[in-house]
Protein backbone atom coordinates (compact mmCIF):
# COMPACT_ATOMS: atom_id res chain seq x y z
CA UNK A 1 0.00 0.00 0.00
CA UNK A 2 2.86 2.15 1.03
CA UNK A 3 4.29 1.29 -2.33
CA UNK A 4 1.60 2.34 -4.43
CA UNK A 5 1.31 5.54 -3.08
CA UNK A 6 5.14 6.27 -3.31
CA UNK A 7 4.96 5.20 -6.74
CA UNK A 8 2.03 6.98 -8.22
CA UNK A 9 0.48 10.02 -5.64
CA UNK A 10 3.89 11.09 -5.01
CA UNK A 11 6.34 11.15 -8.05
CA UNK A 12 3.26 11.44 -10.36
CA UNK A 13 4.05 8.55 -12.81
CA UNK A 14 4.80 4.93 -12.77
CA UNK A 15 7.40 3.81 -14.68
CA UNK A 16 6.94 1.56 -17.86
CA UNK A 17 8.86 -1.83 -17.03
CA UNK A 18 8.61 -4.33 -20.12
CA UNK A 19 10.73 -4.97 -21.95
CA UNK A 20 10.89 -6.84 -25.27
CA UNK A 21 13.95 -9.43 -26.57
CA UNK A 22 13.87 -11.83 -29.61
CA UNK A 23 10.01 -11.02 -29.72
CA UNK A 24 9.23 -12.24 -26.09
CA UNK A 25 7.79 -9.43 -23.82
CA UNK A 26 8.73 -9.85 -20.57
CA UNK A 27 6.87 -7.83 -17.76
CA UNK A 28 10.77 -6.44 -16.56
CA UNK A 29 14.30 -6.80 -17.77
CA UNK A 30 15.14 -9.51 -14.52
CA UNK A 31 15.21 -13.15 -14.68
CA UNK A 32 17.31 -15.87 -12.90
CA UNK A 33 20.47 -17.62 -14.82
CA UNK A 34 20.17 -20.82 -15.23
CA UNK A 35 21.33 -23.66 -12.76
CA UNK A 36 20.51 -21.05 -10.10
CA UNK A 37 17.21 -21.04 -9.56
CA UNK A 38 16.62 -24.85 -10.30
CA UNK A 39 13.02 -25.86 -12.05
CA UNK A 40 11.28 -22.74 -10.40
CA UNK A 41 9.53 -25.09 -7.78
CA UNK A 42 12.53 -24.50 -5.13
CA UNK A 43 12.20 -20.80 -5.04
CA UNK A 44 8.25 -20.87 -5.30
CA UNK A 45 7.78 -20.87 -1.35
CA UNK A 46 9.75 -17.74 -0.70
CA UNK A 47 8.89 -15.19 -4.06
CA UNK A 48 6.25 -15.05 -6.38
CA UNK A 49 7.14 -16.59 -10.21
CA UNK A 50 4.58 -14.06 -11.56
CA UNK A 51 6.68 -10.83 -10.63
CA UNK A 52 10.02 -12.15 -12.65
CA UNK A 53 10.55 -11.09 -16.14
CA UNK A 54 10.86 -14.97 -16.94
CA UNK A 55 11.82 -18.05 -15.48
CA UNK A 56 15.15 -19.62 -16.85
CA UNK A 57 15.32 -23.45 -15.87
CA UNK A 58 18.31 -25.44 -14.86
CA UNK A 59 20.38 -26.83 -18.36
CA UNK A 60 18.34 -29.81 -19.69
CA UNK A 61 19.78 -32.58 -21.79
CA UNK A 62 18.11 -35.33 -23.70
CA UNK A 63 19.23 -38.03 -21.06
CA UNK A 64 19.31 -37.47 -17.19
CA UNK A 65 22.96 -36.54 -16.24
CA UNK A 66 24.62 -37.30 -12.71
CA UNK A 67 26.88 -34.00 -12.91
CA UNK A 68 30.09 -33.99 -10.90
CA UNK A 69 31.39 -35.78 -8.19
CA UNK A 70 31.65 -33.63 -4.40
CA UNK A 71 32.67 -31.07 -3.58
CA UNK A 72 30.77 -29.55 -6.05
CA UNK A 73 30.98 -25.96 -4.32
CA UNK A 74 33.96 -23.56 -2.78
CA UNK A 75 33.28 -20.23 -1.89
CA UNK A 76 36.29 -17.75 -2.99
CA UNK A 77 36.59 -13.83 -2.08
CA UNK A 78 33.68 -11.84 -3.89
CA UNK A 79 32.60 -14.88 -5.69
CA UNK A 80 31.55 -18.81 -5.61
CA UNK A 81 33.34 -21.51 -7.86
CA UNK A 82 31.43 -24.36 -9.00
CA UNK A 83 31.05 -27.51 -10.77
CA UNK A 84 27.96 -28.90 -10.42
CA UNK A 85 28.41 -30.62 -13.91
CA UNK A 86 24.74 -29.77 -15.42
CA UNK A 87 23.31 -32.43 -13.22
CA UNK A 88 19.47 -32.13 -14.60
CA UNK A 89 16.72 -35.00 -15.33
CA UNK A 90 16.59 -35.01 -18.79
CA UNK A 91 14.18 -33.02 -21.41
CA UNK A 92 11.62 -35.56 -21.10
CA UNK A 93 11.27 -35.86 -17.35
CA UNK A 94 11.15 -32.31 -17.56
CA UNK A 95 8.82 -31.76 -19.74
CA UNK A 96 5.98 -34.61 -18.01
CA UNK A 97 7.48 -33.29 -14.75
CA UNK A 98 8.28 -30.11 -14.29
CA UNK A 99 6.50 -28.17 -17.20
CA UNK A 100 3.01 -28.50 -15.28
CA UNK A 101 4.43 -26.54 -12.53
CA UNK A 102 5.67 -23.73 -14.21
CA UNK A 103 2.78 -23.76 -16.46
CA UNK A 104 0.65 -22.05 -13.27
CA UNK A 105 2.36 -19.05 -13.91
CA UNK A 106 1.74 -15.87 -16.39
CA UNK A 107 5.76 -15.95 -16.74
CA UNK A 108 7.35 -16.91 -19.96
CA UNK A 109 9.10 -19.78 -19.35
CA UNK A 110 12.71 -20.30 -20.84
CA UNK A 111 14.52 -23.34 -20.90
CA UNK A 112 17.72 -23.77 -20.94
CA UNK A 113 19.62 -26.89 -22.83
CA UNK A 114 22.50 -28.22 -23.80
CA UNK A 115 24.07 -31.70 -25.93
CA UNK A 116 27.30 -33.27 -25.95
CA UNK A 117 26.81 -33.79 -29.67
CA UNK A 118 25.65 -31.36 -32.49
CA UNK A 119 22.99 -33.90 -33.00
CA UNK A 120 21.69 -34.58 -29.83
CA UNK A 121 21.63 -29.93 -29.31
CA UNK A 122 19.38 -30.42 -32.35
CA UNK A 123 17.22 -33.20 -30.72
CA UNK A 124 16.71 -31.58 -27.42
CA UNK A 125 15.24 -28.30 -29.04
CA UNK A 126 12.88 -30.66 -31.34
CA UNK A 127 11.49 -32.22 -28.23
CA UNK A 128 11.19 -28.63 -26.62
CA UNK A 129 9.61 -27.09 -29.40
CA UNK A 130 6.77 -29.01 -29.41
CA UNK A 131 5.35 -27.73 -25.90
CA UNK A 132 3.54 -24.86 -26.58
CA UNK A 133 3.93 -23.26 -23.24
CA UNK A 134 7.84 -22.87 -23.68
CA UNK A 135 8.48 -19.21 -24.69
CA UNK A 136 11.99 -19.85 -25.92
CA UNK A 137 15.40 -21.48 -25.56
CA UNK A 138 18.32 -21.03 -24.28
CA UNK A 139 21.31 -22.61 -25.69
CA UNK A 140 24.00 -23.65 -23.55
CA UNK A 141 27.41 -23.32 -25.26
CA UNK A 142 29.59 -22.88 -22.84
CA UNK A 143 29.28 -24.74 -20.04
CA UNK A 144 33.26 -25.14 -18.54
CA UNK A 145 32.48 -28.01 -16.30
CA UNK A 146 32.08 -30.65 -18.78
CA UNK A 147 34.43 -33.02 -21.02
CA UNK A 148 31.96 -33.17 -24.23
CA UNK A 149 30.30 -30.58 -25.80
CA UNK A 150 29.49 -27.19 -24.57
CA UNK A 151 32.57 -25.58 -24.02
CA UNK A 152 34.12 -26.93 -27.41
CA UNK A 153 31.31 -25.53 -29.49
CA UNK A 154 31.57 -22.21 -27.22
CA UNK A 155 35.07 -21.34 -27.81
CA UNK A 156 35.64 -22.47 -31.86
CA UNK A 157 33.98 -20.30 -33.40
CA UNK A 158 32.75 -22.59 -36.38
CA UNK A 159 31.89 -24.68 -34.03
CA UNK A 160 29.36 -22.80 -32.85
CA UNK A 161 28.17 -21.36 -36.21
CA UNK A 162 27.49 -25.30 -36.77
CA UNK A 163 26.02 -26.25 -33.88
CA UNK A 164 23.64 -23.27 -33.68
CA UNK A 165 22.95 -23.41 -37.69
CA UNK A 166 21.58 -27.17 -36.71
CA UNK A 167 19.48 -26.23 -33.93
CA UNK A 168 17.87 -23.14 -35.59
CA UNK A 169 16.84 -25.41 -38.52
CA UNK A 170 14.80 -27.97 -35.76
CA UNK A 171 13.07 -24.94 -33.83
CA UNK A 172 11.00 -22.43 -34.48
CA UNK A 173 10.82 -20.91 -31.31
CA UNK A 174 13.11 -17.49 -30.07
CA UNK A 175 16.66 -18.60 -29.69
CA UNK A 176 18.93 -17.30 -27.02
CA UNK A 177 22.65 -18.69 -27.34
CA UNK A 178 24.44 -18.21 -23.90
CA UNK A 179 27.96 -17.52 -24.79
CA UNK A 180 31.35 -17.93 -22.46
CA UNK A 181 33.90 -15.50 -21.71
CA UNK A 182 36.69 -17.84 -21.46
CA UNK A 183 37.60 -16.71 -24.90
CA UNK A 184 40.29 -14.71 -26.77
CA UNK A 185 37.70 -12.34 -28.62
CA UNK A 186 34.01 -12.77 -27.16
CA UNK A 187 32.95 -10.73 -31.05
CA UNK A 188 34.09 -13.34 -32.82
CA UNK A 189 32.09 -15.86 -31.39
CA UNK A 190 28.90 -13.03 -31.16
CA UNK A 191 29.05 -12.79 -34.86
CA UNK A 192 29.44 -16.58 -35.09
CA UNK A 193 25.93 -17.42 -33.67
CA UNK A 194 24.27 -14.24 -34.60
CA UNK A 195 24.86 -15.34 -38.77
CA UNK A 196 24.15 -19.11 -37.87
CA UNK A 197 20.46 -17.66 -36.68
CA UNK A 198 20.43 -17.19 -33.22
CA UNK A 199 17.92 -14.58 -31.57
CA UNK A 200 19.23 -12.92 -28.65
CA UNK A 201 22.24 -14.05 -26.91
CA UNK A 202 23.02 -14.04 -22.71
CA UNK A 203 26.55 -13.79 -21.47
CA UNK A 204 28.62 -13.99 -19.29
CA UNK A 205 28.71 -17.68 -18.03
CA UNK A 206 31.36 -18.26 -15.54
CA UNK A 207 34.49 -18.10 -15.82
CA UNK A 208 36.87 -21.17 -15.40
CA UNK A 209 38.91 -21.03 -11.76
CA UNK A 210 40.31 -23.24 -9.26
CA UNK A 211 41.05 -23.02 -5.65
CA UNK A 212 43.14 -24.64 -3.36
CA UNK A 213 43.12 -26.39 0.00
CA UNK A 214 46.24 -25.80 0.66
CA UNK A 215 46.34 -27.90 4.03
CA UNK A 216 45.17 -31.00 2.23
CA UNK A 217 46.99 -29.23 -0.70
CA UNK A 218 44.33 -30.90 -2.84
CA UNK A 219 41.68 -28.99 -5.34
CA UNK A 220 38.99 -27.36 -3.60
CA UNK A 221 36.63 -28.69 -6.18
CA UNK A 222 36.66 -32.30 -6.99
CA UNK A 223 36.58 -31.80 -10.43
CA UNK A 224 39.83 -29.69 -10.11
CA UNK A 225 38.48 -26.33 -11.85
CA UNK A 226 35.09 -24.82 -11.77
CA UNK A 227 33.06 -21.90 -12.71
CA UNK A 228 33.23 -19.07 -10.84
CA UNK A 229 30.50 -16.42 -10.30
CA UNK A 230 29.23 -13.73 -7.90
CA UNK A 231 29.77 -9.71 -7.30
CA UNK A 232 33.63 -10.57 -8.24
CA UNK A 233 33.24 -11.31 -11.86
CA UNK A 234 31.10 -8.25 -12.75
CA UNK A 235 32.94 -5.91 -14.03
CA UNK A 236 34.47 -8.35 -16.73
CA UNK A 237 30.66 -9.50 -17.86
CA UNK A 238 30.16 -5.91 -18.15
CA UNK A 239 33.01 -5.43 -20.22
CA UNK A 240 31.95 -8.28 -22.38
CA UNK A 241 28.43 -7.34 -22.53
CA UNK A 242 29.54 -4.41 -23.83
CA UNK A 243 31.61 -5.32 -26.64
CA UNK A 244 29.32 -7.67 -27.65
CA UNK A 245 26.40 -5.24 -28.05
CA UNK A 246 28.46 -3.04 -30.12
CA UNK A 247 29.27 -5.99 -32.02
CA UNK A 248 25.83 -7.87 -32.92
CA UNK A 249 22.20 -6.44 -33.79
CA UNK A 250 20.32 -9.09 -31.71
CA UNK A 251 19.35 -8.54 -28.55
CA UNK A 252 21.95 -9.11 -25.17
CA UNK A 253 21.18 -9.96 -21.85
CA UNK A 254 23.69 -9.37 -19.75
CA UNK A 255 24.77 -12.10 -16.54
CA UNK A 256 27.33 -11.73 -14.59
CA UNK A 257 27.29 -10.77 -10.37
CA UNK A 258 24.37 -8.91 -10.42
CA UNK A 259 23.34 -8.78 -6.73
CA UNK A 260 21.44 -5.47 -6.42
CA UNK A 261 19.85 -2.67 -8.79
CA UNK A 262 22.73 -0.80 -9.31
CA UNK A 263 24.35 -3.75 -10.80
CA UNK A 264 21.45 -4.65 -13.39
CA UNK A 265 21.93 -1.15 -14.26
CA UNK A 266 25.39 -1.28 -15.43
CA UNK A 267 24.46 -3.94 -17.67
CA UNK A 268 20.84 -1.85 -18.95
CA UNK A 269 23.15 1.22 -19.60
CA UNK A 270 25.66 -0.58 -21.84
CA UNK A 271 22.77 -2.28 -23.61
CA UNK A 272 21.33 -4.98 -22.82
CA UNK A 273 17.48 -4.99 -22.91
CA UNK A 274 17.44 -7.65 -19.90
CA UNK A 275 19.42 -9.11 -17.17
CA UNK A 276 20.07 -12.51 -15.08
CA UNK A 277 20.87 -13.07 -11.66
CA UNK A 278 22.25 -16.03 -10.41
CA UNK A 279 24.41 -16.44 -7.04
CA UNK A 280 22.61 -13.37 -5.44
CA UNK A 281 19.66 -16.03 -5.63
CA UNK A 282 21.57 -18.69 -3.00
CA UNK A 283 22.22 -16.18 -0.96
CA UNK A 284 18.91 -14.50 -0.77
CA UNK A 285 16.08 -15.99 -1.95
CA UNK A 286 14.26 -12.55 -2.25
CA UNK A 287 17.21 -11.13 -4.21
CA UNK A 288 15.23 -10.37 -7.82
CA UNK A 289 12.27 -9.43 -5.92
CA UNK A 290 14.35 -6.85 -4.65
CA UNK A 291 15.84 -6.19 -7.59
CA UNK A 292 13.05 -5.48 -9.38
CA UNK A 293 11.43 -2.91 -6.92
CA UNK A 294 15.24 -0.75 -6.56
CA UNK A 295 14.81 -0.65 -10.24
CA UNK A 296 11.52 1.22 -10.24
CA UNK A 297 12.45 3.17 -7.76
CA UNK A 298 15.82 4.43 -9.52
CA UNK A 299 13.49 5.20 -12.54
CA UNK A 300 11.59 6.78 -10.14
CA UNK A 301 14.35 8.44 -8.61
CA UNK A 302 15.69 9.67 -12.06
CA UNK A 303 12.35 10.87 -13.70
CA UNK A 304 12.57 8.12 -16.42
CA UNK A 305 9.19 7.12 -17.81
CA UNK A 306 10.56 3.94 -19.49
CA UNK A 307 13.24 1.26 -18.53
CA UNK A 308 13.59 1.05 -21.98
CA UNK A 309 15.29 4.92 -21.90
CA UNK A 310 18.06 3.29 -20.20
CA UNK A 311 19.15 0.44 -22.13
CA UNK A 312 22.04 1.33 -24.32
CA UNK A 313 22.27 5.08 -22.34
CA UNK A 314 26.05 4.37 -22.12
CA UNK A 315 27.49 8.27 -22.38
CA UNK A 316 30.82 8.20 -23.77
CA UNK B 1 9.92 -21.54 5.28
CA UNK B 2 10.86 -18.08 5.87
CA UNK B 3 13.33 -15.62 5.39
CA UNK B 4 13.88 -12.38 7.22
CA UNK B 5 15.90 -10.17 9.59
CA UNK B 6 16.18 -10.44 13.02
CA UNK B 7 18.04 -10.15 16.01
CA UNK B 8 20.68 -12.16 18.27
CA UNK B 9 19.33 -12.39 21.74
CA UNK B 10 22.18 -13.61 22.77
CA UNK B 11 25.79 -14.95 22.34
CA UNK B 12 28.14 -17.31 24.37
CA UNK B 13 30.86 -19.41 24.27
CA UNK B 14 30.08 -22.43 25.95
CA UNK B 15 33.05 -24.23 25.44
CA UNK B 16 36.29 -23.61 24.08
CA UNK B 17 35.52 -22.83 20.76
CA UNK B 18 32.60 -23.65 20.80
CA UNK B 19 29.39 -20.98 20.72
CA UNK B 20 25.45 -21.44 21.56
CA UNK B 21 23.20 -18.27 19.92
CA UNK B 22 19.66 -17.33 20.49
CA UNK B 23 18.23 -15.64 17.50
CA UNK B 24 14.46 -13.89 18.37
CA UNK B 25 12.71 -16.10 15.13
CA UNK B 26 8.86 -15.58 15.38
CA UNK B 27 7.32 -18.66 13.73
CA UNK B 28 9.67 -21.76 13.86
CA UNK B 29 8.33 -23.14 17.26
CA UNK B 30 5.61 -24.69 15.52
CA UNK B 31 6.72 -25.48 12.46
CA UNK B 32 10.85 -26.57 13.19
CA UNK B 33 11.18 -30.67 13.28
CA UNK B 34 13.94 -32.02 15.13
CA UNK B 35 16.66 -31.96 12.92
CA UNK B 36 15.93 -29.69 10.66
CA UNK B 37 17.92 -26.14 9.82
CA UNK B 38 18.57 -22.93 8.97
CA UNK B 39 20.77 -20.31 7.04
CA UNK B 40 22.43 -17.71 8.37
CA UNK B 41 23.70 -14.52 6.43
CA UNK B 42 25.56 -12.82 9.25
CA UNK B 43 25.98 -9.72 7.62
CA UNK B 44 25.44 -7.73 4.67
CA UNK B 45 28.76 -6.87 3.71
CA UNK B 46 31.14 -9.37 1.76
CA UNK B 47 32.80 -11.48 2.48
CA UNK B 48 31.31 -13.93 3.13
CA UNK B 49 29.63 -14.20 0.14
CA UNK B 50 26.90 -17.02 1.20
CA UNK B 51 24.80 -17.92 4.08
CA UNK B 52 25.73 -20.93 6.34
CA UNK B 53 23.89 -23.67 7.57
CA UNK B 54 23.77 -24.52 11.53
CA UNK B 55 21.20 -26.92 12.65
CA UNK B 56 18.50 -26.56 15.12
CA UNK B 57 19.45 -26.85 18.59
CA UNK B 58 16.35 -26.27 20.13
CA UNK B 59 13.03 -23.70 19.88
CA UNK B 60 11.46 -22.03 22.63
CA UNK B 61 9.46 -18.97 24.42
CA UNK B 62 11.60 -16.02 25.96
CA UNK B 63 8.82 -15.52 29.31
CA UNK B 64 6.25 -12.19 28.23
CA UNK B 65 7.65 -8.97 29.11
CA UNK B 66 6.44 -7.11 32.42
CA UNK B 67 4.87 -4.83 29.72
CA UNK B 68 2.46 -7.35 28.72
CA UNK B 69 3.72 -8.11 25.54
CA UNK B 70 3.46 -11.72 24.05
CA UNK B 71 6.34 -13.68 24.95
CA UNK B 72 9.01 -13.87 22.09
CA UNK B 73 9.32 -17.07 20.08
CA UNK B 74 13.23 -17.63 19.53
CA UNK B 75 15.58 -20.62 18.20
CA UNK B 76 18.91 -21.64 19.52
CA UNK B 77 21.94 -22.89 17.50
CA UNK B 78 25.41 -24.30 18.61
CA UNK B 79 28.49 -23.62 16.19
CA UNK B 80 32.09 -24.22 16.65
CA UNK B 81 34.22 -21.49 15.27
CA UNK B 82 36.23 -23.25 12.15
CA UNK B 83 36.59 -20.54 9.60
CA UNK B 84 35.51 -17.36 8.25
CA UNK B 85 31.65 -17.05 8.48
CA UNK B 86 31.71 -18.22 12.08
CA UNK B 87 34.70 -16.52 13.05
CA UNK B 88 32.33 -13.38 12.20
CA UNK B 89 29.30 -14.68 14.52
CA UNK B 90 31.14 -15.30 17.54
CA UNK B 91 31.70 -11.63 17.98
CA UNK B 92 28.09 -10.76 17.38
CA UNK B 93 26.30 -9.81 20.32
CA UNK B 94 22.78 -9.12 21.79
CA UNK B 95 20.95 -6.70 19.12
CA UNK B 96 22.97 -7.48 15.91
CA UNK B 97 20.75 -8.24 13.25
CA UNK B 98 21.02 -11.55 11.09
CA UNK B 99 19.35 -12.65 8.41
CA UNK B 100 17.38 -16.19 8.48
CA UNK B 101 16.09 -18.52 6.31
CA UNK B 102 14.60 -22.10 7.43
CA UNK B 103 13.32 -24.27 8.50
CA UNK B 104 14.77 -26.05 5.65
CA UNK B 105 15.27 -29.50 5.38
CA UNK B 106 13.61 -32.64 6.89
CA UNK B 107 13.93 -33.69 10.22
CA UNK B 108 13.83 -37.13 11.82
CA UNK B 109 11.18 -39.44 11.74
CA UNK B 110 10.13 -40.03 15.05
CA UNK B 111 9.42 -43.54 14.63
CA UNK B 112 7.14 -45.94 17.64
CA UNK B 113 6.86 -45.12 20.76
CA UNK B 114 7.49 -48.52 21.77
CA UNK B 115 11.29 -48.83 20.60
CA UNK B 116 14.19 -48.09 22.71
CA UNK B 117 16.22 -45.24 21.21
CA UNK B 118 19.67 -44.85 21.05
CA UNK B 119 21.08 -40.84 19.96
CA UNK B 120 24.86 -41.06 19.34
CA UNK B 121 26.17 -38.09 18.55
CA UNK B 122 29.93 -36.97 17.90
CA UNK B 123 31.13 -33.39 18.69
CA UNK B 124 29.01 -30.66 17.03
CA UNK B 125 26.76 -33.88 15.41
CA UNK B 126 25.52 -33.35 19.18
CA UNK B 127 23.32 -30.33 18.22
CA UNK B 128 20.32 -31.62 15.97
CA UNK B 129 19.84 -34.31 19.02
CA UNK B 130 18.50 -32.03 21.35
CA UNK B 131 15.41 -31.25 20.03
CA UNK B 132 15.19 -34.86 19.08
CA UNK B 133 15.77 -36.03 22.80
CA UNK B 134 13.12 -33.35 23.80
CA UNK B 135 10.97 -34.63 21.37
CA UNK B 136 11.64 -38.78 22.04
CA UNK B 137 12.02 -38.69 25.72
CA UNK B 138 8.01 -38.60 26.42
CA UNK B 139 7.44 -41.16 23.84
CA UNK B 140 10.48 -43.38 24.63
CA UNK B 141 13.36 -44.84 26.83
CA UNK B 142 16.32 -42.58 25.35
CA UNK B 143 19.78 -43.44 25.62
CA UNK B 144 22.63 -40.67 24.76
CA UNK B 145 26.01 -41.63 23.64
CA UNK B 146 28.54 -38.41 23.46
CA UNK B 147 31.60 -38.66 21.46
CA UNK B 148 34.58 -36.50 21.10
CA UNK B 149 38.46 -36.14 20.60
CA UNK B 150 38.85 -34.35 24.12
CA UNK B 151 36.49 -33.37 27.01
CA UNK B 152 35.85 -29.65 25.01
CA UNK B 153 34.30 -31.28 22.36
CA UNK B 154 31.58 -33.15 24.50
CA UNK B 155 29.23 -29.83 24.67
CA UNK B 156 25.52 -29.24 26.07
CA UNK B 157 25.77 -32.29 28.36
CA UNK B 158 24.30 -30.93 31.12
CA UNK B 159 21.00 -30.11 29.02
CA UNK B 160 20.50 -33.40 27.47
CA UNK B 161 20.94 -34.76 31.61
CA UNK B 162 18.15 -32.06 32.64
CA UNK B 163 16.07 -33.58 29.63
CA UNK B 164 16.14 -36.71 31.66
CA UNK B 165 18.44 -39.00 29.19
CA UNK B 166 20.38 -41.27 29.54
CA UNK B 167 23.78 -40.00 28.92
CA UNK B 168 27.40 -41.79 28.72
CA UNK B 169 30.16 -40.21 27.36
CA UNK B 170 33.42 -41.00 25.44
CA UNK B 171 36.29 -39.20 24.56
CA UNK B 172 39.29 -40.32 22.38
CA UNK B 173 41.75 -39.21 24.64
CA UNK B 174 40.05 -40.16 27.73
CA UNK B 175 39.68 -36.58 29.41
CA UNK B 176 36.22 -37.14 29.98
CA UNK B 177 34.26 -40.18 30.45
CA UNK B 178 35.51 -43.77 29.34
CA UNK B 179 37.93 -43.40 26.79
CA UNK B 180 37.90 -44.35 23.45
CA UNK B 181 35.30 -44.06 20.49
CA UNK B 182 31.80 -43.55 20.83
CA UNK B 183 31.20 -46.39 18.00
CA UNK B 184 32.38 -48.96 21.08
CA UNK B 185 29.97 -47.79 23.17
CA UNK B 186 27.30 -48.66 20.36
CA UNK B 187 28.25 -51.88 19.76
CA UNK B 188 28.08 -52.36 23.55
CA UNK B 189 24.03 -50.87 23.97
CA UNK B 190 22.82 -53.10 20.74
CA UNK B 191 23.75 -55.90 22.11
CA UNK B 192 22.21 -54.75 25.58
CA UNK B 193 19.28 -53.40 23.87
CA UNK B 194 19.25 -55.17 20.37
CA UNK B 195 15.62 -53.85 19.88
CA UNK B 196 16.82 -50.23 19.35
CA UNK B 197 16.46 -47.63 17.10
CA UNK B 198 19.29 -45.38 16.59
CA UNK B 199 19.53 -42.09 15.47
CA UNK B 200 23.10 -40.17 14.51
CA UNK B 201 24.77 -37.39 13.75
CA UNK B 202 28.65 -36.29 13.56
CA UNK B 203 32.13 -36.61 11.13
CA UNK B 204 31.58 -39.09 8.50
CA UNK B 205 34.12 -41.91 9.30
CA UNK B 206 31.95 -42.06 12.54
CA UNK B 207 28.68 -42.05 10.82
CA UNK B 208 29.74 -44.91 8.38
CA UNK B 209 31.12 -47.15 11.38
CA UNK B 210 27.52 -46.96 13.27
CA UNK B 211 26.16 -47.58 10.02
CA UNK B 212 28.48 -50.22 10.02
CA UNK B 213 27.43 -51.50 13.24
CA UNK B 214 23.50 -51.10 13.00
CA UNK B 215 23.52 -53.15 9.54
CA UNK B 216 25.50 -55.98 11.45
CA UNK B 217 22.73 -55.53 14.71
CA UNK B 218 19.38 -55.24 12.41
CA UNK B 219 18.91 -51.73 13.96
CA UNK B 220 17.43 -49.22 12.38
CA UNK B 221 19.09 -46.35 11.57
CA UNK B 222 18.80 -42.60 10.97
CA UNK B 223 21.45 -39.88 10.12
CA UNK B 224 21.92 -36.32 9.68
CA UNK B 225 24.38 -35.36 7.22
CA UNK B 226 26.36 -31.86 6.83
CA UNK B 227 27.81 -31.04 3.60
CA UNK B 228 28.88 -27.80 1.59
CA UNK B 229 25.69 -25.35 0.05
CA UNK B 230 25.23 -22.20 -1.16
CA UNK B 231 21.37 -21.86 -1.67
CA UNK B 232 19.74 -24.83 0.95
CA UNK B 233 16.65 -24.87 -1.08
CA UNK B 234 17.55 -27.44 -3.50
CA UNK B 235 18.58 -25.54 -6.38
CA UNK B 236 22.32 -25.31 -6.53
CA UNK B 237 23.19 -29.23 -6.38
CA UNK B 238 26.22 -28.30 -4.48
CA UNK B 239 25.22 -30.34 -1.35
CA UNK B 240 24.42 -34.34 -3.04
CA UNK B 241 24.71 -36.99 -1.92
CA UNK B 242 25.00 -40.75 -3.31
CA UNK B 243 21.24 -42.79 -3.27
CA UNK B 244 21.25 -46.18 -2.71
CA UNK B 245 21.10 -47.54 -6.37
CA UNK B 246 23.13 -44.61 -7.81
CA UNK B 247 25.04 -45.43 -10.85
CA UNK B 248 26.18 -42.59 -13.80
CA UNK B 249 23.30 -44.20 -16.56
CA UNK B 250 20.54 -43.89 -13.83
CA UNK B 251 21.61 -40.90 -11.19
CA UNK B 252 20.14 -41.32 -7.76
CA UNK B 253 21.62 -37.99 -6.21
CA UNK B 254 19.81 -36.72 -2.91
CA UNK B 255 20.19 -33.50 -1.91
CA UNK B 256 21.21 -32.91 1.59
CA UNK B 257 19.45 -30.11 1.73
CA UNK B 258 16.06 -30.51 0.58
CA UNK B 259 16.13 -34.53 0.66
CA UNK B 260 18.17 -34.70 4.06
CA UNK B 261 19.57 -33.69 6.46
CA UNK B 262 18.07 -36.55 7.85
CA UNK B 263 18.22 -39.58 5.80
CA UNK B 264 17.14 -43.34 6.57
CA UNK B 265 20.26 -44.99 6.44
CA UNK B 266 18.94 -47.61 3.84
CA UNK B 267 18.96 -44.17 1.35
CA UNK B 268 22.16 -43.80 0.97
CA UNK B 269 24.66 -45.17 -0.93
CA UNK B 270 27.35 -46.22 1.81
CA UNK B 271 30.11 -47.94 -0.06
CA UNK B 272 30.45 -44.09 -1.87
CA UNK B 273 29.66 -41.98 0.93
CA UNK B 274 32.48 -41.41 2.81
CA UNK B 275 34.78 -40.39 0.07
CA UNK B 276 32.92 -37.96 -1.24
CA UNK B 277 32.08 -35.93 1.44
CA UNK B 278 34.28 -33.63 2.77
CA UNK B 279 35.24 -32.02 6.45
CA UNK B 280 32.43 -29.46 6.21
CA UNK B 281 33.83 -27.79 8.98
CA UNK B 282 36.58 -25.79 6.81
CA UNK B 283 33.22 -23.84 5.17
CA UNK B 284 31.85 -22.51 7.82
Amino acid sequence: MSENRTVKKESGLCPRMDVEVAGIKFRNPVMPASGTFGYGQEYAPYLDLNQLGAIVTKGLSLDPKAGNPTPRIAETTGGMLNAIGLQNVGVDAFINQKMPFLEQFDTPIIVNFFGNTAEEYAEVAARLNDVPTVAALEMNISCPNVKHGGIVFGTEPQAAFDVVSLVRKRLDKPLIVKLTPNVTDIRVTARAVEDAGADAISLINTLTGMAVDVKTRRPRLANQIGGLSGPGIRPVAVRLTHQVVQTVKVPVIGIGGIFRAMDALEFLIVGAKAVQVGTANFVDPNAMEQIILDLKAFCIEEGIEDINELIGSLVL
Amino acid sequence: MKNYKTIVLSNQEISPGYFRMRILAPGYDEISQAGQFVMFRVQRALPPLLRRPFGIFRTGFLPPDCDGMAPKEFIEIVYKVVGLGTEIMQELHQGDQIELLGPLGRGFYLGDPDEEKILVGGGIGLVPLYMLAEKLENRAKTRLLMGGRTRDDIITVTEFERLGVETYVSTEDGSLGEEGLVTRVLERKLEKYPNATVYSCGPMPMLDAVQQICRRHNAPLQVSLEALMACGVGACLGCVVKGVGHSDKNPQYLCTCKDGPVFHAEQLDWSRLEDQQQECGGCN
